[in-house]
Formats: structure tokens, sequence, C-alpha cells
């Protein structure tokens, strides 16, 4: 194997912002309170960040979903910076940090600050979820990739990916009692997070009393809406040690995508492009799943938390629903401890970052009462469809 | 091929832009219509430029049978726009011409307890001003 260059990078510092439902406060505000954590954790100052890097990017819709771009975070706070970049296209969510990590490797920036803010909870308001969907602000005519869906009142990726979990259902017999794995793991861990929104305990009999939403997802397969920003700091790997809680060393990275780039001409849909993601990271490390001590997978739905686990090859493709059956295996105590803040599911969606900041967390022994006991490698994966990416990171 | 029965719920409806435009007004004369390679007799969806097999330049629009089968279907329960009213069934169609070749449409005429991954369907047009609407129906 060739160098993989992503060693370069460690991830220094990861916080949030205050998280909740209907906060109410800008976008700028809760990202100049995640960076201004995230740069103190990481035990620099503002004049040490030379980077800037965020996922989407400033956008005009759908309502709460983007944040604020990088323009506006640079001018709060007046940075210097070598090297910026913010945008929607990429390996998912976490493409900012993939991005930020190959400015490090390349030495254009030393300490880069990389956000994601989400108000979607306050957009929605009183109006329902369906008020921050596909479908909001639309104009009456379409184009593009949403030309092929919302003529036909598949208005959420909720509709599209239920079709992926109920053609894996057909292929592979998975049942919604082994779907209900990942969101009742998700709200067991959710209650020793404190910043969860969600903490309840839930219960197999709650999960199917929950209302359906598109078959086979009911409720509790759908991450819910939130408030909040978070932050990371990536730097170049020879400060990791300067960092007061020690930087979490990037090992690999998987941003592949060789399927088509397209939610309905997907080429598997019992899989996404986790696929390709997860085999690349794998290609690029001498580590092995067996090496990995909890995993934070995306959570948006449900079932891609299941794709995501095969992907990464914890069990046999297909074998997910028997993998996580009972959920024994992937509590806090079981053998693959899973979504240890509650994931998007029970703590909120934060989109694909919840799941970062807890593996760093995790990685450096920083996770308070969710701590998993020992753990040295981690992988946080963020994407859905035809959007993945992945990171395999280490103490 | 007929229209569905009952009243045409609200749709949120396609730019015609010249691309999409033959398949998109094709149920005007009962035909699904797509962009197809003429050397390597691809069939390209969504449009494009250029055939993504052989990177002919050579595209032309003809028409498919408009059968496939279910590839997979959800019913959905939300109501996300009160203009469409749950429930209803989306599916994903992979059509008889190629494999992986597939629409997200609706299976109308049927209920969605009759509905099953690998039936057999056929298009049906739903028109709505200047675009018809494919949608799907069990093939008998």
């Amino acid at each position: 194997m060739s160098e993989s260059l992503e060693r370069r990078a460690a991830i220094t510092g990861a916080a949030q912002s205050q998280v909740g439902r209907r906060l109410y406060r800008t976008p700028l505000d809760l990202t100049i309170e995640a960076a201004l954590r995230a740069i103190e954790d990481a035990g620099l100052t503002r004049e040490d960040i030379d980077g800037l890097a965020t996922y989407p990017g400033a956008m005009a819709a759908p309502p709460g979903f983007a944040g604020p771009g990088t323009p506006e975070v640079q001018d709060a706070l007046r940075l210097n910076l070598n090297w910026h970049a913010g945008g929607p296209e990429g390996p998912a969510q976490i493409s900012a940090v993939i991005n930020a990590i190959n400015a490090v490797a390349v030495g254009l920036a030393r300490h880069v600050l990389v956000y994601r803010t989400v108000t979607e909870a306050s957009a929605q308001g009183d109006k329902g979820r369906a008020s921050v969907g596909m479908g909001a602000n639309m104009p009456s005519r379409v184009s593009g990739f949403l030309q092929w869906t919302l003529p036909f009142g598949a208005f959420s990726a909720a509709n599209w990916l239920a079709m992926y979990a109920a053609r894996h259902f057909h292929e592979f017999g998975t049942t919604r009692e082994q779907l209900a794995q990942i969101a009742l793991t998700g709200r067991a861990n959710a209650a020793l997070n404190p910043q969860a929104i969600y903490t309840e305990p839930m219960t197999m009999e709650d999960y199917f009393a929950a209302r359906m939403i598109s078959t086979p997802f009911c409720l509790f397969d759908c991450d819910v809406p939130a408030d909040g920003s978070t932050a990371v700091i990536v730097s170049a790997v020879e400060t990791a040690d300067d960092a007061p809680h020690g930087g979490v060393r990037v090992n690999a990275v998987g941003s592949a995508l060789h399927g088509r780039p397209s939610w309905d001409q997907w080429d598997d849909i019992t899989t996404f492009a986790c696929r390709d993601a997860a085999a690349q990271m794998w290609s690029r490390t001498d580590l092995k799943p067996d090496d990995v001590d909890t995993v934070q997978l995306y959570d948006g739905f449900s079932f891609l938390t299941m794709a995501w686990i095969e992907a990464l090859g914890f069990c046999g493709k297909g074998e997910s629903g028997p993998f996580i059956e009972g959920g024994a295996r992937i509590a806090r105590d079981g053998e693959l401890p899973l979504n240890t803040s509650g994931g998007q599911l029970s703590a909120g969606r934060l989109h694909g970052f919840g799941h970062l900041h807890e593996a760093v967390h995790q990685v450096r022994g920083t996770a308070g009462d969710r701590q998993v006991p020992g753990v040295d490698v981690a992988v946080a994966a963020a994407g859905g469809g035809p959007l993945a990416g992945c990171l395999l990171l280490t103490r | 091929m007929s229209e569905p029965a009952g009243d045409k719920p609200f749709r949120m409806l396609p730019r015609l832009d010249d691309d999409v435009a033959p398949f998109w007004t094709g149920g005007e004369r009962g035909e699904l219509v797509m962009w197809r390679c003429q050397d390597c007799r691809y069939w390209i969806h969504p449009p494009s430029p250029i055939c993504p097999t052989c990177l002919s330049r050579d595209i032309a629009t003809e028409a498919l049978s408009g059968r496939g089968v279910v590839h997979s279907f959800t019913v959905n329960e939300q109501n996300w726009n009160p203009t469409m009213p749950p429930p209803y069934v989306i599916a994903l169609i992979e059509l008889d011409e190629q494999p992986a070749l597939r629409l997200m449409t609706n299976i109308v005429n049927c209920s969605s307890d009759d509905v099953a991954i690998g039936m057999p369907v056929r298009v049906v047009f739903e028109n709505h001003d200047d675009v018809w609407i494919p949608l799907f129906e069990v093939a008998s």
C-alpha cells in the first residue's frame, strides 16, 4: 500500500453549540458558539485558524438546511485564511472534513475549522416536517433530479429510501423488528447524552405503535429535525500531541463513488454509495473491521445504518438484519457499540457531524457517561443514496 | 392506454426543457419515450447528450414498450402536501427494455395491498396541462 496521506491530518477539537428543537437562534449564532468551543477544545486561539470549510455552504433552500456560508463565518471571526471551501457536492456531509484533511495534508492550511449547522427545527416551526422537505418553497415547475420524484408525490428522501429498505426486506427477509433495533439502540444511548433531543425510553411496542411515514419506515425510522451546529478542528498531525485531549488521528478516508450518482438509477438498492466509500477506506489501511471499537453510522433513516454495517464488512451482504436482531451486538456494551450519542434518530439531525463529533470523543475518551471503555479505533460515516463518505479514526 | 380513473390529484409538474420534453409529452400519443443511442442501442435516462456506454453522440428519442416490473415500492402514509392526500403507492419500476433502467412513479388502479415486488406493470398516462405523467398499473 502506498502512503495514505490523510494520516498527515488529525482532529484536535470537536464541539457542539446548544442543540435542540426550535431554539430560534440564528444559524451564524449557533455556528460561532460551536466554532469557539471547538477552537478552545483544541487548545488553540482564533489566530491559529488558517483554514475554513463547511457543508453545504450557503443555500436558499430547503429552509433551515444550509447554515451560514464560509464568508459569513470568516467575517464574523475575522479569520485570516490560507484555504477555504464550502459546497454541497462531494462524498456526503463529511466531504467538508475530507476537504480539510486534504488541505492539511498538502500544507495549504495547518488548523482548519470545519462546521455544519442546521436550523431545520426552527424553520419547520409548527408547520410540520413537510414544510422543510424537498417540495418546500419550490417553483411551480421542477427540473433536474426532483422532476423524477416530485410529480409522483415522492417528496422526501423517506420515500426514496423506503424503497431501498423494502428491496432489502424482499431480497434478504429483513424485518421491521430488526430495523427497529437501530432506533431502539439510538434511544437507549441518547439517555446518556445531555445534548440529545429524545431521551425517554423506547420499547419495541412503542416502535410498532408509531405512525407509518412510508412503508417500511415509521416515524422512529426517520431522524428528528434539530437546531444546532457542530465544529471540528482538522490540524496537521504534528500538532496533535499539543492538543489538550490529544489529537484523534485520521487513519483512512473513504470517498469513492463508482455507481451512478442517482437515487433511482443506482444499480443495487439494497445498498448505496456506502458500498464504494467503505471499500475504498479499507483499501487505504491495514486495520480491519475486527479492530474497530465503536461505529457512528449515519441514521438519517434507520435503513442507512444497516447498509453501512454491511458495507463496512461487520457482517456479510444482506446479513445486517440478523446481525442487529435483539440489539445486544450493537448496544453500548456489545461487540460493536453503535451510535452511542443517540444518533440522528434520537439526538437530532446534525447531518453527519453529530456522528463525527461522537467518534472523536469516543476515541479520545471524553464521551462522558456514554464512554465505551478502551476505544482505540472508530468509524464515522455519513450519507445516503448516491452520497457517502467515511473516516477511520484512531487514537 | 387510458387515463387512470377518478379525480386527478394535484401534481408538481416538470419544466419542459428541450431534453426532457419528449419524455413528458410522449403520453399524448400513448408512448413512453426516452433517448436511445443509435449506435449501441443503449437507453439513456435521464437524458444526456452522449451515450454513457459507447460515447456516441448519435442519440435519438424512441418509444419503449411501456412495460416493466415493480423493482420496489413504498406506501406513502405521510401528508407531505395537502393537495396529494395519502395513502398512495410510490414505486420504482424496472423497464423491460434494459437492466436497471428505472422510473419512480405511482401504481394506480389497484389497492396498495395488491402491489408486490416483481409484479408486471404497464404504463398509463395522466394529463396535466402540457405534461403527460407516466403512471403504472397491473399488467393483465
